[in-house]
């Protein structure tokens, strides 16, 4: 498996770090039912059988924070970009 | 379908032409007391304990595929119970005694031998830690030994005791491990659970729930609609998927675990040995062949295959230990797909769905539990409370903070 990396082209898996799903927000602690947000926020996961939106850290090239899609299914990906310049928009403040 | 000496030589003397089916492979009926989702180990093993230990018989075990195709297949027949942790410990050497007495139990050949289970420390930390483990097992009631270098060395002369990196100082030995047939394993409770009159039906793939007054009464299935008392969900690897389709979202991730098999040689592994240093397992099956394997590929998949990176990784770790196999070329690799949960452990439990049971979480550690997590499954299912063993297992401890975290990862599933 290879990972396109915007900045540092197709690189071999071993050079990245796996998170894990990228779609998943910090909930705000001071709002109200804050205990049961954060419960899901840090255990429930979609682990969805397709289409998964996931975070990389490209650790041995530019050290940047990477969020992909890929099919879990086949492992082939469909996007790669910056973390920071593709926040999901269905959750984008 | 019985076994003997006689039937054997029977059958050698006329051609093989009187076997019969060993289960019996059923047309799916319209409704059943309990309906049990997979036909793999666990599944099978519920179905089995169901029919023999609490008297229900109008079962259904229902696989999307064939019996034993899924992850009690795809694994490395390795059974043991030196856990540290009081949630797990009990637990799993249930399964150690069940595992003990199985054959007899339910008269197959599952070839359960208990050639020992050693893990190889490498540092005075590593060797504190495992001390603590084989005390914690002692207090279980549960065999342990530490070993020195010399033990290990007596048992293992073959290691590289001197790596410069990662000496060999000792190890913690669990006589009582060892390793089983998979296939047996689940052939074997199939034709228990089948001579009790379980329909276990193949190639009937569950596609939703079935739901009246909120609790679900029955699925969907590529082979029409079954009604049920209650269903038992034991899918591991795709817990979520169907668990999605009651409207559940469980704390469990999908991960891809490789394992391999060398070309047969003659006997040389003892027992099934573990590198501490890294992550490696192996073991020498009856035929011959090394089988071993590490860590997960470490992102989530479907696909019941791995990557090159993780077949390097493992096999450097194989090559720190006992450079010898080097030479060895490999005959078979194979991924399976495991329910990482989010502390490790498993879960069985009753869901926020009435009527729906669910038995997941397995990890990379679901073989070893196969007959334990039946058992408790079906006492699950049949009574309606967790049995003792596995009143830890529950789905709402990460919500009240008693989680089982055997390694101390945190909610970082590819990490466990």
């Amino acid at each position: 498996m290879r990972i396109t990396c915007p900045y540092c082209g197709p690189r071999d898996v071993a050079e990245f770090t796996y998170l894990g799903d990228g779609t998943l927000r910090r909930p705000d602690p001071a709002a109200p039912g804050a205990a049961a947000a954060f419960h899901d926020y840090v255990y429930l996961r979609d682990n969805p059988a397709g289409r998964h939106t996931e975070l990389w850290y490209h650790a041995g090239g530019c050290r940047s924070w990477l969020r992909a899609v890929r099919d879990t299914r086949t492992h082939a990906f469909e996007s790669v970009a910056l973390a920071t310049d593709s926040v999901p928009s269905e959750q984008a403040q | 379908m019985r076994f003997s000496v006689l039937s054997l030589a029977r059958e050698a003397l006329t051609g093989h032409r009187g076997w019969t089916p060993t289960w019996r492979d059923a047309a799916p009926r319209d409704a059943y007391d309990v309906v049990i989702i997979g036909g793999g180990g666990h599944g099978l093993a519920t179905a089995y304990y169901l029919a023999k230990e609490f008297g229900i018989r109008n079962v259904a075990v229902l696989e999307k595929g064939w019996i034993g195709g899924g992850n009690v297949g795809r694994n490395t027949t390795i059974i043991r119970s030196n856990y540290l942790l009081p949630g797990n410990e009990p637990f799993y050497e249930q399964a150690m005694k069940l595992w003990e007495g199985l054959e007899q139990d339910f008269n197959y050949n599952a070839m359960v031998s208990q050639r020992g289970v050693l893990n190889l420390y490498h540092s005075d930390a590593q060797r504190d830690a495992y001390a603590r483990r084989g005390n914690a097992m002692r207090l279980n009631g549960v065999d342990s030994e530490l070993l020195d270098r010399d033990g290990v060395r007596a048992m293992a002369p073959f290691l590289t005791f001197d790596d410069a990196r990662f000496p060999i100082q000792g190890g913690l030995l669990q006589r009582r491990g060892g390793t089983a047939r998979h296939d047996a394993v689940a052939w074997g409770y199939a034709r228990g659970a089948s001579d009790r009159g379980v329909d276990i039906v193949q190639h009937c793939e569950v596609t939703g729930f079935l739901r009246e007054a909120g609790r679900v009464v029955g699925v969907e299935t590529t082979r029409g609609t079954i009604r049920a008392g209650k269903i038992g969900m034991a899918v591991a690897g795709h817990s979520s998927r169907v668990a999605g389709m009651a409207g559940l979202r469980l704390p469990i991730e999908s991960h891809v675990l490789q394992a391999f098999v060398s070309e047969g040689i003659k006997p040389l592994i003892p027992g099934v040995i573990t590198f501490g240093a890294g992550h490696f397992y192996i073991s020498q099956s009856d035929k011959g062949g090394l089988v071993f394997g590490g860590d997960i590929d470490g992102y989530n998949s479907y696909a019941q295959r791995g990557n090159l990176a993780v077949v390097e990784d493992v096999c450097e770790g194989g090559m720190a230990l006992m450079p010898m196999i080097g030479r060895l070329r490999l005959l078979r690799s194979w991924g399976g797909i495991m329910d990482m949960s989010m502390d490790g452990s498993p879960i069985i439990d009753r869901t926020p769905v009435d009527g729906l049971y669910l038995n997941a979480g397995w990890c990379y550690g679901g073989f070893k539990a196969t007959p334990a997590s039946g058992f408790c499954f079906a006492h699950l299912l049949a009574r309606d409370e967790p049995h003792p063993v596995a009143a830890a297992f529950r789905l709402d401890r990460f919500a009240s903070g008693h989680l089982i975290d055997e390694k101390g990862a945190g909610a970082q599933p590819n990490l466990h």
